[in-house]
């Protein structure tokens, strides 16, 4: 758990010194997730605490986004002033976003030589 | 006994454990709730959370640089979870090479579609050009997409409120949209919320299946990237029109 902890301090630490040095425009965490998952590609497997914590992390990825989310009090004037183009824009794209993404993906798949469809056993009421 | 009360409310609000136990608790009687209600996607414990320590700061009237003076040791997580995300990954790697083409394809076709429809949407109902600017990059990771937007004259305080409501919206829509598209296969509902929801959606992915889950951190990822490319080009194109 320890171990495994300081496994992803480091890369996010190792993604965070490249973003500087080469300007990104990508945050650090991001880089030192390609990083780790090239490391586990090269490495050829995964140690089982290293699977435990991130699972563990993973399963509350949710709990994260609460402080930033409770910034939006801070904001929320800047909302209110053209609430309904910024709602309507947000919903109905994210709606659309989330189709589109779907739709084509499964078409192209059909032409694939992909055998997932239903494979998971059904999680609880689907993404 | 008042003085003591108010004493021991100065003493707790300097003090980060007071923002840290609340976000906590306010997290885990959200999550209870999402729980009982079967996970059912309108219970979002994200806005439920949000919403309680909202409230509670309201009625205390204490401001957000308190409470983030302890919620940062939460926040902070964000960076190792982000970075958590190869584990899944790694171990979906297997399925992503074949899928290789169809997530290309559905990662660029979900970018176009999220940065003009939101765009375009807004512009029609007669948004300000500022704020077309900041619902440009709502699809994504809250920090690429306020950089996205500071570099392209949005506001990227109002674009951060934009990308959480955008996570919280997906989260709590894409079940009922994909299942009347009848897309059951958990790789590709999990992409489509990562593509169009970021964080926020790839957390609720999580909570239904570890393959949606890995699939939904790839297109928040790679959504990322292929977002702060895009923007820029997208931009040139509607100012040539």
């Amino acid at each position: 758990m320890l171990g495994a902890l300081t496994v992803l301090l480091v890369f996010q630490l190792i993604g965070e010194v490249i973003v500087q040095l080469a300007g990104l425009p990508i945050p650090g965490p991001v880089i030192g997730l390609l990083l780790l998952f090239l490391g586990l590609c090269v490495r050829g497997g995964l140690a089982m605490p290293l699977r435990d914590t991130a699972n563990g992390i993973l399963q509350h990825l949710s709990l994260l986004f609460v402080p930033a989310g409770v910034g939006v009090m801070v904001h929320f004037a800047r909302v209110s002033g053209e609430w309904l183009p910024i709602l309507t824009a947000v919903l109905v794209s994210t709606a659309l976003a989330i189709a589109v993404s779907a739709l084509v993906m499964r078409a192209l798949m059909r032409g694939a030589s992909d055998d997932g469809e239903e494979r998971e056993p059904a999680g609880r009421d689907g993404a | 006994m008042t003085p003591r009360i108010a004493d021991i409310w100065v003493y707790l609000s300097a003090s980060p454990l007071l923002g840290l136990t609340l976000t906590l608790v306010a997290y885990q009687a959200a999550y209870w709730i999402y729980q009982r209600a079967g996970f059912n996607p309108l219970l979002n414990p994200v806005l439920l959370a949000i919403a309680m320590l909202v409230t509670a700061l309201q009625v205390t009237g204490t401001p957000y640089a308190t409470y983030f003076d302890g919620a940062q040791f939460v926040h902070f997580l964000l960076g190792p979870a982000t970075v958590a995300l190869a584990v899944p990954l790694y171990l979906q790697f297997d399925r992503l090479k074949k899928l290789a083409l169809p997530l290309a394809g559905a990662l660029l076709a979900g970018s176009v579609t999220a940065i003009v429809s939101a765009v375009g949407i807004a512009w029609l109902l007669g948004a300000a050009d500022a704020t077309l600017l900041s619902v440009a990059p709502k699809s994504v990771t809250a920090p690429i997409a306020m950089g996205i937007a500071e570099k392209i004259g949005g506001i990227p305080s109002l674009t951060a409120v934009l990308v959480i409501m955008t996570g919280v919206s997906g989260a709590m829509m894409a079940k009922y949209v994909l299942d009347a598209l009848r897309i059951t296969d958990h790789g590709v509902r999990g992409f489509a919320v990562g593509i169009a929801a970021h964080g926020i959606g790839t957390a609720r992915a999580f909570q239904v299946s570890e393959q949606a889950g890995a699939f939904a951190g790839l297109g928040m990822g790679l959504n990322g990237l292929v977002t702060a490319i895009l923007m820029p080009l997208l931009l040139t194109l509607w100012r040539l029109i």
